[in-house]
């Protein structure tokens, strides 16, 4: 079982170092969207830097959005998804070893950059290691909950959108409890409680996204 | 000799709706172990939805299908993931490999996950493709590919094959090779299911043609006009 995980895991990186240009344009994408607020804001490091982690958070949800719909999409349309169903892998294996390597692609490039996009927006020297430790343990639920969005969106032709309408509003606490962490880091404050309730968020969409993504996908298919 | 008694893969009375749409109704077939199956029909006859409703991707609105030797004993596999992944062997129009990866990496990787049992290149020789294993997909021929997809199938360890259109893209030289694997296929005691527009050229005494026409529902309205009556009464 673990093997085929990792086989379905090395699948996805193989095809996505292959393919090449997602991850970097995640990246891109990331760093623009983080680029532009000191243009609309100013270059007053006071305010950037009581923006800078909000900002962060919120364009890494964003920039993790990009290549949610990929997930499946692509197995979908060369006929993969199907085989995957008919093979004796559960499922719901395939679902969470995808998920696994959209984090892989996705959000630790994300997370190698946010220091240097730290120092762009003035972040305070106490928040870069509470950012970094949020972000690893935020973001396994970005990618969980967004396979549960690919996989309903999977069979629709533009399906872009209304995911990220269906998955933005379930963010909320990731960004909520991501940002109070660092904050309370910067002003230091205890910060456990909201790192806890962060790992519990991701670890509760790891454990029911592999179910409620296969059964889409199923549903989808017929 | 018990296991001489040939196993059937049988349904019955299948009925197919999508939308609103009866694609067949009724439909009923036998597939003894040797036999090979012939789908014909009219584009949009349902095909292909015969061939994912055996393989459990689409719910048939009604009927059975069993697999056995005897009527009494057989095993309803309608939806049976397991027995499904374990026996059948489903090669869609789609191939079902990833453009960016070589042949054989695909291959590799099916031959994980479905617990292929035949050697890659000694099957690709076969139908022909064995000096394009280490080309990536998107550089292959569409006939090319369409042999690539096959390939998993020669290697499959299921011996019911459900080809949708197995000979799409394929030459003629393809499709004699494809032929003479269907026959050693049946004489090695596998059945195919296999939905077509050309003469395949199976043995003749070991296969039989299903005409899809025959089970369309011509009159799919009145079934919806019984259902607006029944709502009106």
């Amino acid at each position: 079982m673990l093997k085929l995980a990792l086989l379905i895991i090395a699948r996805d990186l193989r095809l996505s170092m292959r393919h090449g240009s997602a991850t970097t344009m995640v990246m891109g994408f990331f760093v623009m969207v983080v680029i532009m607020f000191p243009f609309a804001i100013g270059p007053e490091q006071k305010i950037l830097e009581r923006i800078s982690v909000g900002v962060i958070w919120v364009a890494a949800l964003l920039s993790c959005l990009l290549s949610l719909d990929r997930m499946f999409q692509t197995d979908y349309e060369d006929g993969s998804l199907d085989q995957f169903i008919l093979s004796p892998v559960p499922l719901e294996l395939v679902v969470l070893a995808k998920c696994i390597a959209h984090w892989l692609t996705t959000s630790l490039p994300l997370i190698v950059i946010t220091p240097i996009l730290g120092i762009m927006m003035n972040l305070p020297e106490a928040a870069f290691l509470p950012l970094i430790l949020t972000m690893l343990l935020g973001t396994p639920a970005l990618s969980f909950i967004g396979g549960i969005g690919a996989s309903v969106t999977v069979t629709l032709r533009r399906g872009g959108i209304l995911l990220s309408l269906l998955i933005l509003p379930l963010y909320i606490p990731v960004l909520i409890f991501g940002s109070l962490a660092v904050k309370a880091a910067i002003g230091g404050y205890p910060a456990m409680e909201h790192l806890m309730l962060l790992s519990g968020f991701s670890l509760f969409s790891a454990a029911i996204a592999p179910w409620a993504a296969a059964a889409a996908i199923r549903a989808g298919l017929e | 000799m018990d296991h001489l008694v040939s196993e059937i893969l049988r349904g019955q009375n299948l009925t197919c709706i999508r939308g609103d749409k009866v694609i067949f109704c009724d439909l009923s077939f036998d597939i003894p172990v040797g036999r090979a199956l012939i789908l014909n029909g009219a584009n949009g006859s349902g095909k292909s939805s015969l061939m994912k409703i055996i393989a459990g991707l689409l719910p048939a609105q009604n009927g059975e299908i069993f697999y056995g030797s005897h009527k009494d004993t057989d095993q309803n596999i309608l939806g049976d993931k397991d027995w499904i992944s374990r026996n059948i062997c489903y090669l869609a129009h789609k191939n079902g490999l990833k453009p960016e990866m070589t042949v054989a990496e695909n291959l590799t990787f099916w031959a994980n996950m479905e617990h292929h049992e035949g050697d890659i290149r000694a099957e690709a020789k076969k139908i022909g493709v064995d000096h394009c294993l280490d080309l990536p997909v998107c550089y292959l021929s569409s006939g090319q590919a369409r042999r690539a997809a096959l390939t998993r199938v020669l290697c499959h360890p299921g011996r019911i094959w459900l080809l949708d259109e197995p000979t799409v893209g394929l030459d003629i030289i393809g499709v004699e090779l494809l032929c003479g694997l269907m026959n050693d296929h049946l004489a090695r005691g596998g059945s195919i299911l296999a939905a077509t527009h050309i003469q395949l050229g199976i043995d003749a005494d070991k296969s039989t043609t299903l005409n899809m026409s025959d089970f369309s529902y011509s009159a799919s309205s009145r079934l919806k006009d019984n259902q607006e009556e029944s709502l009106l009464c």
